[in-house]
């Protein structure tokens, strides 16, 4: 009993240092991490209820597919730029988080229910197996079974539509301009979607605006010294 | 341990997604927190399913990873096009529909 606590404490720090880090962090890629961090703790507290498949689930499915769908889109999009802070949410979403965690904890381990304050029902063997909930998938809850199958190829399917490259979605309002530039060597790379910052002595690179306008389509260049882009927005 | 003490580790990890959604501005990291909140939700339902010995809440809770699964996918598709039609990425700035 006094190795489960022990290894409940170690994951439940894990757990939380992890979920603070994802939001913390202020690079997109370092959060990614951090869930993935997370997740597996919560795998580790999964098997200390008893629940190995849906811990073995979490370990595969979680911090193995859907993380590394994570890291290549943060390394596509390129999560190096940060946003600034800014906005009364940025106070008031952790006051508001704050005061939901202290009522929950407040009612939770205040409250005199005898089944909170237990140790869980006894043991049966062979509970939360691969075989048991198994079993119950095919018998039991076939329904939602095949109801999550149909959730998971729809979604697959509306992925695929809304990221796919689209004709006539590359052309832009008549007044905007259209700025081509050489992309740096790093572009595209690990070290980018982590911040790394190109080298100081490296040039920006030479970059060719188009305006598109009504008033005559000209192309002109711009050197590549002085001219620095700025992305609006970013990350 | 008792079950009381899964349920407060589940509640806090829940309060601090709903906080990094509330705070964060980047879409992918609200995304992120929204797991956050899934996964406390999902620690919460194998805490019930062994306080009362039943196996329905680790059904549950497998149901919500897939149901998770499908949110990460549709919202990173959506992240893949606002940037490929080079608008700021920042949740902000995104209000064309509110009308």
């Amino acid at each position: 009993m006094v190795l489960a606590d022990v290894i409940f404490f170690v994951a439940a720090i894990g757990v939380l240092t992890g979920a603070f880090g994802t939001v913390m962090l202020r690079n997109p890629f370092y959060s990614v991490l951090a869930l993935a961090f997370h997740l597996v703790c919560l795998a580790a507290l999964f098997m200390l209820l008893r629940a190995e498949f849906v811990a073995a689930a979490q370990v595969i499915v979680y911090a193995g597919a859907v993380m590394v769908l994570y890291v290549f889109v943060v390394s596509y999009v390129g999560g190096g730029e940060q946003l600034p802070s800014g906005g009364a949410l940025r106070v008031l979403g952790p006051m508001f988080a704050v005061a939901v965690a202290v009522e929950l904890c407040i009612a939770l381990l205040g409250s005199a229910l005898r089944g909170i304050r237990g140790q869980g029902a006894p043991f049966i063997p062979g509970f939360g197996t691969p075989g048991h909930i198994g079993t119950l998938f095919l018998t039991k809850f076939l329904f939602p079974f095949e109801l999550a199958s149909i959730l998971l190829l729809v979604a697959a399917i509306g992925a695929v539509v809304l990221a796919r490259r689209r004709r006539g979605l590359e052309e832009l309002a008549p007044s905007e301009l259209r700025v081509r530039a050489i992309q740096p060597a790093y572009t595209g790379t690990l070290a980018e979607a982590a911040g790394v910052r190109p080298r100081a002595g490296e040039e920006p690179p030479e970059l060719e605006i188009e305006h598109v306008g009504g008033a005559g389509a000209r192309v002109e260049r711009v050197g590549g010294a002085g001219a620095r882009v700025e992305r609006e927005g970013g990350w | 341990m008792a079950i009381g003490w899964y349920l407060v580790v589940s509640a806090l990890i829940f309060c601090i997604g709903a906080g990094g959604v509330l705070a964060r501005r980047n879409p992918l990291v609200i995304l992120l927190c929204l797991e956050l909140m899934l996964n406390g939700a999902n620690l919460a339902l194998v805490a019930f399913a062994r306080m009362w010995g039943g196996e329905a809440g680790q059904v549950f809770a497998l149901i919500v990873m897939v149901v998770a699964a499908c949110e990460v996918t549709v919202g990173l598709g959506l992240i893949v096009a606002m940037y490929r039609r080079r608008l700021p990425v920042d949740v902000d700035e995104l209000s064309e529909l509110h009308g």
